[in-house]
């Protein structure tokens, strides 16, 4: 009797597949990711074998065409719920292990097959190999989808200036994607990271400080025609939809984790002869912050689910990104506030939570879906 | 199982529909009798007795429906019409949910029955709360004591919503909460089917209130009312001992409606909520403002940034509101969902529309406009059906894995 009826009907279940992906990943950022969250942070330091162990399940090549090595099943709603389980692990982590498909996602949506060719079977092959995506500017006002980096044709091919900050840079990565103005619009180029005229210097930020970044100064750097991404205006648009869905799951991720520290630290710890979460100043804080994150995530999968279907998503991305970044910022405050001194200190990770979660206003294009 | 965040082609039929209803129906008398505080609405009521209880044309009975989502689509639609109205419908309203959930098949059929005939215009309530017993609802007072086949009601009864319809025409029935047995706590109380005009239910007044003027919100006075015993909905058995645990139909069978009366009052919610944004963003329209969602933050303006906000709390309340509707439509518990729905939906939509009064300056706060009316609309559901904080309290226990001896 289904089937043949079988039309769109309100659901809020991840389909069996999805919930198996969600299953492995999260015990993989339980046990790997979040056991050496603290460690990572402190040492400004992300372990080799631990990105490798995490390419290994294949998460990025998931989504990539099976003809360029990935598995040919692409969906920014399975992105999302990766995306929130790793960064529940830890955010810095999550970013640096999902940071391929920053190059790997624009180059499956936007380039020809020659240029798919050249580059998606390294990002998606056996060894793990960082990429870097340059949508952030250092000026203020700074718009994503109006870069005021430029890109100027030149002997066939095109001259970039300007300057890019927040741009991952794990060891091991070749290149990076930046986006740029030109004759015909914003677009995206891939840029070797060792081409004359590009100067990464250093950066290091209040959260997220295990995953290494820079910050790009672009002195007349010569890319080729190939090196071109089509992407266009609209192209450029998506990338940064897909971003800012990316970061409203990771959001959600860094919430919960803050949220879970909290709920547990406050049935353990006992002031006046019980529990504190048994006073309803901690047990209504914490029910409220269980509301936000289950709300959050809904807009989110919506976000998302606009882009697999076609939508326009504009909106709903606008939507679920700003309030998962507020969300993310508020419970983890609320966090620090209800394990009281003990959460000021590095013993415990609402303090971690709270510096990543104020970065996810800046975060643009630092993970896509 | 898919996440999938589109409605049914028959909700979608049914959205359309009463929307229609709402804004040629409705809000053409929501000023009127939010002024005329405690009128019988009569063009309204007629008019839906006779038109508006058929339900939407056009809908496939054979496809696939959205369930309690329908439900939750169709009470948004008539409360951005007018949410006082809404509660005035000849409806069977809360007294039918309650006899649908705990009723006998015959107490159905008689109950239930006289809704969808031809007769005058009828009303169903519920009435729990009493002066000393609010969301406190296992401390009610009202008694109900067997004398053969009857019991005999006696205790007042106030915040009764719609039970003045319930109460004052024949065909329609409140559904009364009292103990059979004090000493037995929450387990010694049951729910009683009182119909219209019962000698000893007795109407002694109407509330005035912030907003909903529409809507009849009543005290109820029992004095030696006489129902029969085959009016009692659910077990008479009283269970002294751990009531929560045993699936006792009265209490727990009671508070059950909740679970499902919830994400529909917060749907309600939401419709008010959406009034007031909608047309807060046809006036900004009309004032030459556009609301751009792909600029950077420090680009936009405060009433973008306040706009946008308001839009994402209120599809963020929309939302846990369907997923609540959702899990009762596969049948699965929604305890937990059902409250948190209703906590975010009750105070988003009580900020929303006190911003659109301020964002609209004097006309926000003018007569002349609904968007006042609105505000006082939106504030009464983060109180009834659970307050804001008996929804926190319930969602606490339940992430904290708490008894409510333990978190009281």
């Amino acid at each position: 009797m289904l089937g043949a009826q079988r039309g769109h009907v309100i659901d809020f279940d991840p389909s069996e597949e999805q919930q198996l992906i969600v299953e492995t990943v999260r015990q993989f950022a339980r046990n790997e990711v979040r056991a050496r969250a603290r460690e990572c942070d402190e040492a400004a330091k992300l372990p080799a074998e631990l990105l490798s162990e995490a390419h290994a399940l294949g998460l990025v090549a998931n989504g990539i065409e099976e003809k360029f090595g990935g598995g040919g099943a692409r969906s920014a709603l399975t992105g999302a719920l990766v995306a929130e389980e790793l960064a529940w692990g830890d955010l810095a982590i999550a970013l640096a292990i999902l940071s391929p498909s920053l190059e790997a996602l624009p180059v499956q949506d936007f380039g020809s097959d020659a240029q798919k060719r050249r580059w998606l079977p390294g990002l998606v092959g056996e060894r793990f190999r960082p990429g870097a995506l340059a949508l952030v500017e250092p000026h203020y006002g700074a718009d994503p989808l109006r870069p005021t980096t430029r890109a100027r044709r030149a002997d066939g091919g095109y001259v970039l200036d300007g300057e890019k900050c927040l741009v991952p840079w794990l060891d091991g990565g070749e290149q990076v994607l930046v986006s740029a103005t030109g004759e015909s619009g914003p677009q995206l180029f891939m840029v070797s990271r060792q081409a004359k005229g590009l100067r990464a210097t250093k950066a290091r930020y209040m959260g997220i400080q295990a995953l290494p970044t820079v910050e790009l100064a672009l002195e007349g750097v010569r890319v080729t025609a190939d090196d071109a991404l089509a992407t266009g205006e609209q192209g450029l648009a998506q990338v940064v939809q897909r971003g800012r869905v990316a970061q409203g799951a990771m959001a959600v991720g860094v919430a919960r984790t803050a949220y879970e520290t909290a709920r547990d630290y406050a049935k353990e710890r006992e002031a006046f002869g019980a529990p504190i979460a048994t006073k309803q100043a901690i047990a209504f804080k914490l029910a409220d912050m269980s509301i936000e994150i289950d709300a959050a995530r809904l807009l989110v999968w919506e976000a998302a689910w606009h882009l697999d279907t076609g939508r326009d998503a504009a909106r709903a991305v606008a939507l679920a990104h700003r309030q998962a970044q507020r969300v993310a910022l508020e419970v983890s405050d609320g966090a620090v506030q209800v394990l009281g001194g003990h959460g000021y200190t590095r013993e415990y990770l609402p303090e971690l939570c709270l510096r990543n979660a104020r970065g996810f206003t800046c975060f643009e294009g630092l993970s896509l879906v | 199982m898919t996440i999938d965040f589109e409605l049914t082609k028959n909700a979608r039929v049914a959205q359309a529909h009463y929307h229609e209803m709402a804004e040629q129906h409705m809000r053409p008398h929501s000023r009127e009798y939010d002024d005329r505080e405690h009128e019988l609405p009569a063009p309204w009521v007629d008019w839906f007795w006779k038109e508006g209880r058929g339900g939407a044309k056009g809908t496939d009975l054979s496809a696939p429906g959205d369930g309690m989502v329908q439900v939750c689509v169709q009470a948004e639609e008539l409360c951005w019409g007018d949410a006082g109205l809404y509660l005035r419908m000849p409806t069977a309203a809360l007294g039918g949910s309650a006899v649908a959930a705990a009723g006998t098949p015959a107490q159905k059929e008689k109950f239930l029955t006289p809704f969808r005939g031809d007769g005058h215009p009828i009303w169903g309530a519920m009435a729990i709360t009493e002066p000393q017993a609010g969301s406190d609802s296992a401390a009610i007072q009202t008694t109900a004591d067997r004398d053969g086949d009857e019991y005999v009601l006696n205790g007042t009864k106030i915040f009764c919503t719609a039970g003045e319809g319930a109460s004052q025409h024949e065909g329609g029935f409140v559904v009364v909460w009292a103990t059979v047995d004090r000493s037995a706590g929450r387990g010694g109380i049951k729910a009683f089917v009182v119909p219209a005009k019962t000698p000893g239910m007795r109407l002694v007044g109407t509330e005035k209130k912030l907003g909903i003027r529409a809507s009849d919100t009543a005290t109820l006075v029992f004095e030696g009312c006489r129902v029969p015993a085959a009016n009692l909905l659910g077990s008479a058995e009283v269970k002294k001992h751990d009531a929560k645990s045993t699936g006792d139909k009265g209490f727990k069978g009671a508070m059950a409606t909740f679970d499902a009366s919830r994400p529909i009052v917060a749907a309600m919610a939401v419709g008010v909520g959406r009034a007031s944004l909608d047309f807060l963003r046809e006036e900004l329209t009309r004032q030459g403002v556009a609301i751009r969602y792909d600029v950077p933050a420090s680009a936009l303006g405060a009433v973008e940034r306040d706009v946008i906000d308001m839009e994402a709390e209120l599809q963020a309340a929309r939302l846990l509101t369907w997923r609540a509707a959702a899990l009762i439509s596969r049948g699965r518990p929604n305890n937990l969902e059902a409250s948190m729905a209703k906590a975010k939906a009750g105070l988003v939509v009580t900020r929303i529309t006190q911003k659109a009064v301020e964002l609209l300056g004097p006309a926000g706060y003018s007569k002349k406009l609904l968007v006042e009316k609105w505000m006082r609309d939106a504030k009464i559901n983060d109180i009834y059906e659970g307050t804001q904080q008996i929804n926190q309290l319930i969602v606490a226990r339940r992430i904290l894995d708490y008894s409510s001896s333990v978190l009281r």
